[in-house]
């Protein structure tokens, strides 16, 4: 009998199988060993990045002392919030209007709206910066207003990823559900709140946390668009990096990092939330 | 016995799309309290013309009355009208309750008596406690009973159904036939349905509107519609029958001759309003059709070679209840005979290829005109 030996892999079972197991650990490898060695190398008592030299906090007291960077995180977290905000707007009724919507040009519009994604970062910032320089934009004006360059920009390539999502999400709805509102007594708006709105919920979420990673996280674009007083969290840490490495540009980053698993958890805690109260 | 006021007044209702008229020239009358059905192959224009009364879509032409008031410019939110969808269209983020709660919540009705009125509701459909289950924990029966209490708690004048059946499977349809019949019967609303199915439509309805192309073909009650349907196109949508074309020989008040080239002599003990020698169709069902070994059949009450057709079994499909032959006429033009299965033990086999005499009664071919 075979009460000693394991049962045969069975076609599906693909984690049990070595080369896939191998496959599987090189990818996570190459994925998540760059994250953890700086994270690790945050705590490194050394002024250089290449030997470890023992664990202290330090570098992470230093970074919150460091006031051009917290005021850069700032910045940073200022403007990734405004361009959420604003892209989910847009970039929802962008959607709700290519989804329910025939008129002449509509594939063009759809076109046009998907070319931030596509067109090249470099190009975007460089067309931002000559954008902004015909406009004479203003850049001497007082904390929060000096950020309006950059937010716009960000809105601009930010949008077209919620409205990307919430679209595909909105191709799954059925009319008949609206339809059923407004036979119930529910008007125009009232059916788009009841209806319409918790069936994007889940999309815009997601186009929520898109956008945010993104604007928070852009240093092209943002490179061309900032002024000296407008410097961003990544422009900030590349400028600290063009110095020297040290753990304090490690211990920064690992802080951005923890701060983006944080928002992701509560908003994906805040999905499950809505879910079952609804 | 009072008479019974329309509830809702088609009057001549034309709906275009572009160049093709899916609803033409339509007049009906729904009286106050009756299950009316809506029947007819797809693309016939009758979910048009229920969408119409609900308010998603402007007739062309015409005029829908609702409770005697004109519709014209009244949006779905705003008619006396609810209607239960074919997709049911239960909110798949609200639970059972707050489904059937919604269009009395919108309507700003206290909360106490929303409370009632959903119990209520989830009561009269069998779902009284599942008001907290979410749609997606329900099976496709109970959806529709969601939908089904959503519409009737709010009390409408009419209950539009559009094709309420045609996702459950036959089961569970044959029971939920009986089911919105009786409801329909407790609530006494009028219920409007839309189906493409004429089981469903003979065994739920008071009267049936048949519609082909746009037009009402027929507007009869059930068995009318079976044994007297107006026109070829009724006579072959409803049930399955032999059509025949003949010219009328003999049209005297207490008989009437039809000489048709396929089956012989036609003979009615009643007179036929058609004038002679015109082109004629004599429709008969097949159980209304005798059939006995070659040369056994003989016609009661016709004249000689009256009503009398030879053959020979060219198919037959067991079906349980009934058995249907396909029978090859000696003109070479097949017929369909359908024998009820009476007894367990001793079937008289009929096969294939035996010779076969094929007989009816008098009474049992329709003429029809058109």
């Amino acid at each position: 009998m075979n009460l000693f030996k394991r049962a045969e892999i069975a076609p599906l079972e693909y984690t049990r199988r070595l080369w896939m197991r191998a496959w599987i650990a090189a990818t996570l490898f190459f994925l998540y060993a760059p994250l953890l060695v700086l994270i690790a190398f945050s705590f490194n008592d050394s002024k250089r990045n290449i030997v470890w030299r023992g664990f202290t906090f330090k570098y992470y007291g230093k970074v919150l002392e460091n006031d051009g960077l917290m005021a850069a995180l700032g910045n940073s977290l200022t403007i990734a919030f405004l361009a959420t905000v604003f892209s989910i707007i847009l970039g929802t009724l962008a959607a709700v209007m290519l989804w329910r919507f025939r008129f002449p040009g509509k594939t063009a519009v759809e076109g046009t709206m998907a070319l931030p994604i596509v067109v090249p970062e470099i190009c975007m910032g460089v067309a931002m910066l000559v954008f902004f320089a015909k406009l004479d934009w203003p850049t001497d004006l007082p904390w929060p207003l000096n950020l309006s360059a950059i937010t716009i920009a960000h809105i601009t390539f930010c949008f077209p990823f919620v409205a990307m999502v919430v679209r595909a999400r909105l191709a799954g709805f059925n009319k008949e559900q609206e339809e059923a509102a407004k036979d119930l007594g529910a008007t125009e708006w009232q059916a788009f709140r009841d209806v319409l709105l918790p069936h994007m919920k889940p999309g815009i979420i997601a186009g929520a946390l898109l956008a945010f990673t993104l604007s928070l996280d852009d240093f092209v674009i943002t490179f061309f668009t900032s002024g000296p007083n407008t410097i961003t969290f990544p422009v900030k840490v590349y400028s600290m990096v063009r110095f020297s490495v040290t753990p304090e540009v490690n211990a920064a980053s690992a802080i951005l990092i923890f701060l983006t698993i944080l928002l992701t958890t509560v908003a994906l805690k805040l999905q499950d939330f809505t879910k079952a109260t609804a | 016995m009072t008479e019974k006021q329309p509830v809702i007044s088609i009057r001549n209702v034309t709906k275009r799309f572009g160049n093709m008229v899916a609803v033409d020239n339509v007049s009906i009358d729904i009286l106050e309290g009756e299950f009316f059905v809506l029947l007819g192959p797809s693309g016939c224009g009758k979910t048009t013309l229920l969408r119409m009364i609900a308010g998603f879509e402007m007739p062309s032409e015409g005029q829908i009355l609702i409770g005697g008031q004109d519709m014209a410019g009244v949006s779905p939110n705003q008619r006396p009208v609810n209607m239960v969808f074919q997709s049911y269209a239960v909110f798949p983020h609200m639970s059972v309750a707050d489904n059937v709660a919604y269009g009395l919540k919108i309507s700003g009705v206290a909360k106490p008596e929303i409370r009632t009125r959903v119990d209520e509701a989830l009561e009269l459909v069998s779902l009284g406690g599942l008001g907290q289950r979410m749609p997606d924990q329900l099976s496709g029966g109970q959806r529709q009973r969601v939908a089904l209490a959503r519409g009737l708690v709010m009390r409408p004048q009419v209950l539009l159904l559009d094709e309420p059946l045609s996702a459950l499977d036959a089961k569970l349809r044959a029971q939920m036939q009986f089911e919105l019949a009786e409801l329909q019967d407790n609530v006494g609303i009028t219920f409007v349905t839309v189906t493409h199915d004429q089981d469903e439509a003979l065994s739920m309805a008071c009267r049936i509107a048949v519609m082909n192309k746009g037009d009402v073909a027929q507007l009869a009650g059930p068995s009318d519609l079976y044994e007297h349907p107006a026109n070829r196109f009724v006579a072959d949508f409803i049930g399955s029958v032999n059509i025949f074309e003949g010219k009328l020989t003999v049209d005297e008040p207490e008989q009437a001759v039809v000489d048709c080239p396929e089956v012989g002599r036609v003979y009615l003990n009643h007179g036929v309003t058609g004038a002679h020698d015109t082109t004629v169709w004599v429709a008969i069902r097949p159980e209304k059709i005798t059939m006995l070994p070659a040369g056994k059949a003989k016609a009661k009450d016709s004249p000689d070679g009256h009503n009398i057709a030879n053959g020979q079994i060219k198919g037959l499909s067991y079906l349980g209840d009934v058995t249907v032959y396909e029978v090859r006429l000696e003109s070479g033009r097949s017929i369909r005979v359908s024998r009820p299965n009476l007894s367990r033990w001793d079937q008289e086999d009929f096969s294939w290829d035996d010779k076969v005499s094929l007989h009816w009664h008098p009474t049992s071919p329709i003429v029809l005109l058109s």
